[in-house]
Formats: structure tokens, sequence, C-alpha cells
């Protein structure tokens, strides 16, 4: 075991109803570290997630979350995780303030007033403590939800899905807070679909059917696909993009709205080919950096054609 | 249940409190509990009654005679009947009866008088609508006290041969604990049970369902709460809640319709406690199974109805073959129902009511 280490699980594997739906994961999060989990829709990260703080049981697979067992000691690992899930999960019927009061009581805290104040004036809601949360707007609940989530000063948060629904200022708002708290050296483990904020996180991890495709920091993550892009910009690219697919040495076209993105792994090749598309249009060509985007979709078509995962 | 640290008691507290505001939010929940009690009892207490007087009767006669006179009067002057006309012949009052106008038709065929002067022992027809035998069967039940009545009052003098002898031996029937027969003496002790049964099931069975299927229950289970103190902390409010309830039923029976209680309070709260114990159980068992709020009613219904029609809520429970017996005795609300009654007209204590006890235990603890 490794006292640098907040989560540390290797080889989880969960089936429901004899589907596999988290394969062989393994996965290191340093204390500290900001760590994204990333995947598409159904690809097994709330069911990681689930399984890492002890509320569902691996059918294999073994680890531990800040140094305790996640199969034989879930109630320590609860007392010192704050979990956030996708689906808001506070009481609707009952005021802001009992929200919390309620969750600081389920922790047994001291100083259980003092700590529910705070948190309310941190959320900037002190004159709407004695609201509904039913009433509240679907950004606020999960502000609300990631206050209640940290309420007991966890070690580590697992947020999943946490900026779903929220607006980008608030976005940004909370993403400083994560930093200055893992700056405090509080880690956390993430889950999100914005690439955006992938590119905030210390760490990556990318999984695809349950199977991990990759882990590292965005820079390994890229580099590990030895992928090379071109971008095209213009208008009406679509045609464009199909005729650029079906040539050799072209791996991937990536249309973002009046951006282009051509990507292969001989670089040579998919040089000759962009120039050649190109040629004699009005369209501009440019070299660029392969970004994450390109390779999470990369990664998942070819997990998809194999059957088996990359790196 | 039992609690071992300080920490545990205050968690468990703070399920109950939170139980407590919620259900203090959830308006309709919040009247059912009032209202349910007060509905039920005045529907089932007043609109039920297993010994129906003064129903339509249509009559036919063919033979006017002092003696008929007197038995259409005597009919008249009983609770059962009530005379509402006179049919020319027999097909008019058939119809009568089909469409359900009159419940009886008495038939005084020709002659009467005559072969009654003569000895011969004439039948006087009777035809009931006997679609419900309950509703039919108290009436019938009476024609013949009627006749007899008639008969010794009327035939005298040189008829007196003609008067039915007394037999020679009576039965005399003590009816004892409800010696009026009043239908709701029965109807309302029963009706505690079967409130509580529905309330109590239904309620645990939402209660933990709502958490699971609002996703809370997640929230929840991911904080260091045991999965007992949920639980304990979910079915003390509706313990409280059912024994409000039951001191709605004891209270409205007393005063809306006047049921005698000759038993011990005490004794009846420590059986409904017990009851109410024995529903959650089922409740939360139905909460464990469920998926959702809607299977959880819908299993709620499935365990209410063997309750309402074997527990001799509704049916004596003597009347019902071997088999529904059995299934009857298993029910907790069989034996509340059996103590309750105990309770309010017998007012029988604890060693008498305890047969009726160990079983509701059993079931809770299973
Ligand atoms: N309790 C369950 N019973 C049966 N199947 C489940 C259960 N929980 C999850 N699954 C299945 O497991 C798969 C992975 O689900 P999971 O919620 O972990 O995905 P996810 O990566 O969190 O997706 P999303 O981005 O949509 O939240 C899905 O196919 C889902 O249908
Ligand atoms: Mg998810």
């Amino acid at each position: 075991m490794n006292a640098d280490l907040a989560i540390d699980v290797r080889d989880l594997v969960k089936s429901f109803a004899h589907k596999r739906v988290v394969n062989q994961v393994s996965l290191q999060v340093k204390r500290g570290e900001i760590f994204g989990f990333l995947g598409p829709n159904g690809s097994g990260k709330t069911t990681t997630i689930r399984m890492m703080c002890g509320l569902l049981t691996p059918d294999s697979g073994s680890g531990t979350c800040l140094g305790y067992d996640i199969l034989h000691q879930s109630a320590h690992i609860k007392r010192h995780v704050g979990y956030m899930t996708q689906k808001f999960s506070y009481w609707e019927d009952l005021t802001l303030r009992e929200n919390l009061d309620f969750v600081a009581r389920m922790y047994t805290m001291d100083n259980r007033r003092h700590a529910v104040d705070e948190a309310l004036e941190g959320l900037g809601l002190t004159e709407r403590a004695n609201q509904l949360v039913g009433a509240l707007s679907g950004g606020w609940k999960q502000r609300l939800a990631l206050a209640a989530c940290m309420l007991h000063q966890p070690e580590l948060l697992l947020l999943d899905e946490p900026t779903a629904g929220v607006d980008p200022a608030a976005r940004r708002d909370f993403w400083e807070e994560l930093h200055q708290l893992a700056r405090k050296g509080i880690s956390v483990l993430v889950s999100t679909h914005y690439m955006d904020e992938a590119e905030r996180c210390h760490k990556l991890a990318y999984i695809f059917n349950g199977t991990l495709l990759a882990q590292g920091t965005s820079h390994e993550v890229v580099a590990a696909q030895k992928l090379t892009t071109w971008t095209i910009y213009g208008e009406h690219m679509a045609e464009l993009s199909e005729r650029l697919q079906r040539m050799d040495g072209v791996e991937q076209t990536v249309l973002f709205g009046t951006v282009l993105h051509v990507s292969g792994t001989r670089p040579e090749l998919l040089e000759r080919q962009v120039r050649a598309a190109v040629q004699g249009t009005s369209f501009r060509l440019e070299q660029s950096e392969t970004g994450l985007e390109d390779v999470f979709i990369f990664m998942m078509k070819h997990a998809g054609r194999d059957g088996a995962p990359l790196a | 249940m039992m609690f071992f640290s300080k920490a545990s008691f205050s968690r468990w507290w703070s399920m109950v409190v939170k139980e407590f505001l919620q259900l203090k939010r959830d308006r309709l929940t919040f009247g059912m509990i009032v209202g349910i009690p007060i509905i039920q009892l005045t529907l089932f207490g007043y609109a039920i009654n297993s010994d129906p007087k003064h129903m339509p009767t249509g009559l036919i006669i063919e033979d006017h005679s002092e003696i008929t006179r007197t038995i259409i009067a005597t009919l008249k002057t009983s609770e059962y009947f009530d005379i509402v006309g006179e049919f020319a012949d027999e097909s008019s009052a058939s119809r009568a009866l089909a469409r359900g106008d009159v419940q009886f038709v008495i038939n005084i065929p020709p002659d009467f008088t005559k072969h009654l002067l003569r000895g011969e022992r004439p039948a006087l027809l009777i035809e009931a609508d006997a679609t419900d035998p309950t509703a039919t069967a108290m009436a019938l039940s009476s024609v013949n006290s009627v006749l007899e009545y008639v008969a010794r009052k009327d035939l005298t003098g040189p008829l007196q041969h003609l008067a039915p002898a007394p037999a020679p031996f009576e039965a005399r029937v003590h009816r004892l604990y409800n010696p009026e027969a009043n239908t709701h003496f029965n109807i309302v002790p029963g009706l505690m049970g079967v409130i509580l049964t529905m309330m109590m099931v239904l309620m645990t069975g939402l209660a933990i369902t709502r958490e699971r299927e609002r996703g809370t229950m997640e929230n929840l289970l991911a904080m260091p709460v045991k999965p007992l103190e949920v639980m304990a902390g979910k079915i003390v409010p509706y313990i409280a809640i059912g024994l409000v309830q039951a001191s709605i039923i004891l209270v409205a029976a007393r005063i809306m319709f006047g049921i005698p209680f000759f038993g011990s309070i005490f004794l009846l709260y420590f059986a409904a406690l017990i009851f109410v114990a024995a529903n959650l159980m089922v409740g939360i068992t139905i909460s464990s199974l469920a998926k959702n709020q809607l299977q959880a009613m819908q299993m709620t219904f499935f365990f209410f109805l063997p309750n309402i029609l074997l527990s001799g809520f509704m049916f004596p429970f003597r009347g019902m073959p071997q088999w529904a017996q059995v299934i009857g005795n298993v029910l907790p609300l069989t034996h509340f129902n059996r103590i309750v009654r105990g309770i309010f007209l017998k007012g029988i204590g604890f060693t008498d009511l305890w047969p009726q006890i160990w079983p509701m235990l059993l079931f809770s603890w299973s």
C-alpha cells in the first residue's frame, strides 16, 4: 500500500445481469491531485465510483481508498470521503438549512451550527436558508450538493458530473475552488464530459465500455496515441470531410462547425493527402496539436473496432 | 431495537426528525392520516348494515277477510316490510321484483281464509329478491313469528283449536356482548385494525421506496449512517402515527357510534403497538422488494385484500372453509380483530388475549 495514494484500486470487475459493466479497471489517484474521469454515457464511470466508496461490492478486484480497504472498511471510507451523486440526491421537501443540518448530524459533527452557517455563506445563500430545496434552480441545486458533500471536510472528493447543467461562470468558480482544495491537500476524482474541464485536471483516465483505455496527464494521454493532426478552416466542409475519410493515411476526421480536424498516425502520408485535398480550394490548412477530444474519439473508434483496449 | 452508541442514537433521532419534517410538509399524507380513519369510519360504520329494515314490499291479495287484514297490518308494523303497493296479478309482481322496485312480494292466495278455517294449513307465498342473501335473511326469519303472533291473537273462541300449540319446551337465547345485534358494534372496532393495516403498510412501504426513487437513498448510504438506523428512523414516526390513528378511531367509536368499551385501554394500546409493528415489518419487506412507489402501492393492495376478506372483518371467520381459516390465522389482522372486539365488547384481559398476541409477535419478527 502506498501512503501517497488517495485511491488505489486494482482490476475492479462488476457485472449487472451478465453484462460486464466495469472490466478490470485499475486506477491510482495521488493525494492532492485532481483526477478527471472521462468516458461516454454508460461506460461505467458511476459504477466505478460507487465501488471505490464502498457503496457497491466489486465482483472481483481489490483496492484501497484513503488507505482503507474498499471491501471491508467502507464505514471508514464513508466518514472521510465526500461523494456527490450524479443525480441530485438531497431532500427537496426540506429547506437548505435543514438539508445541511441533517447531513452534519449524519456525520455527528461537533460544530454543526457553525459549519452549516459557513456553508450557506460560502454558497451566498444565507438569505434563502429557509427556502425549500425543491424551489432552487438546477444549477443552484448542484452547488448545494457540492457544499453538502464537503460539509464534513472530507480528504477525498468523488464528484460524479458535478458541473452538468451549471453555467460557464459558475463552472469556472467551481474549478477555481477545486484547485484551491487540491492545494490544501484534498484529493478529487471528478467525472465530466467537458473537454475544457478535462484539460484542467492533473491526471485523466478515459473509460469506454467498462475498460480503461488510457490513464495519465493529458499530455501523456495524447502522446500515447502518436497522432498527427491538421486543421482545416472554412465553411461547408461536410463533403470534404467525407472525401478525406476515404483517403489512405487519413484515420479520422472530426468536424467542429467551421473547423475540421484530420488525424492519422503516418505523418508524411497524412500531410500529402490533406495538401492534395485542399489544393485549388479556398480552405485554409494548418498543422495543429492533437487535442484530447481527437484522442478520445480515436480511442473509442479503435476500441469499438478491435474489441480490445489500446495502450 | 438496540442502540449501542450515543452517535448512533443521535443519527437515529435525526432520521426521525427529518421524517416528521417531511411528513409535516406533505399535506396529502398528513390529510390521509386524519382523514382516512374518519372517512372509513363514517362509510363503514353508517353505511354497512347486515340487518336492513324497511324494505319495499308488494302485495297480491286475492282473499279479503278479517284474518288476512290482520296479517297485513301486522306485517306493516314489523320494521322489516314497507308495503309500497298492491299488484293486480302475478306477472306484474314478477316484473317489479326483477326491476328491483320491490324486495318482497307477499301473496295471499284465494280462499286462504276458507282453507284456514277448515284446518288445511294454507300457504302464504312470499317471493323474495334473494340476490343478496344477507339483505333478506333477517326479514324472512321474522315472517314466521309474525304469523304465529297473528294466529295466537286472532284465532280465539271457536277457532281456538286452529291456533298453534306452543312447543313443549323453548330455547332461550342470550345475545351476549351485543344484545341488540348492532352491526356497527362489530364493524367499528374491526375498522381499527383495517385502517391501521392499510396506513401502516402503505406508508412505510412508500417512505422507503420514495427515498430510493428520488435517489436520496444513495446519498444516505454514502453517509456514515447504518441501515438499521435508517430503518428505525423510518419506523418510529409511523408507530406514533399508528397510535394517533388508533386514538381517533377509539374516540370516534365512543362518540359517533356509542360503542361500549369494557376492557382496559392500556391493553388496547399495547395490542395496537404490537400490531402496528407487525404491519410496519410488512411495509419494510414490501419496500425492499418494490422498485418504485407504484409497485409498493400494488403490493400493499395485494397484502390488503386477504386481510379484508379473510380476517373476519367482513365475513364471519367461522363461516370460512378450513383452508381460508388457516390463511386467516396467519394474518395479524385476524388476531387483532379478535383482540379489539374482545376488549371493546367483552372486556377481556391479558391472559385471555395472549393466544392472539403471540401470533402477532411471531409475525413481527419473521
Ligand atoms: N444497478 C444497475 N443495474 C443494472 N445495470 C446497471 C446498474 N447500474 C448501472 N448499470 C449499467 O451499467 C452501465 C454503466 O453505467 P454507469 O452509470 O456506470 O455509466 P456512466 O459512465 O456513469 O454513464 P453516464 O455518463 O451516462 O453517467 C450502463 O449500461 C448501465 O445501464
Ligand atoms: Mg454516470
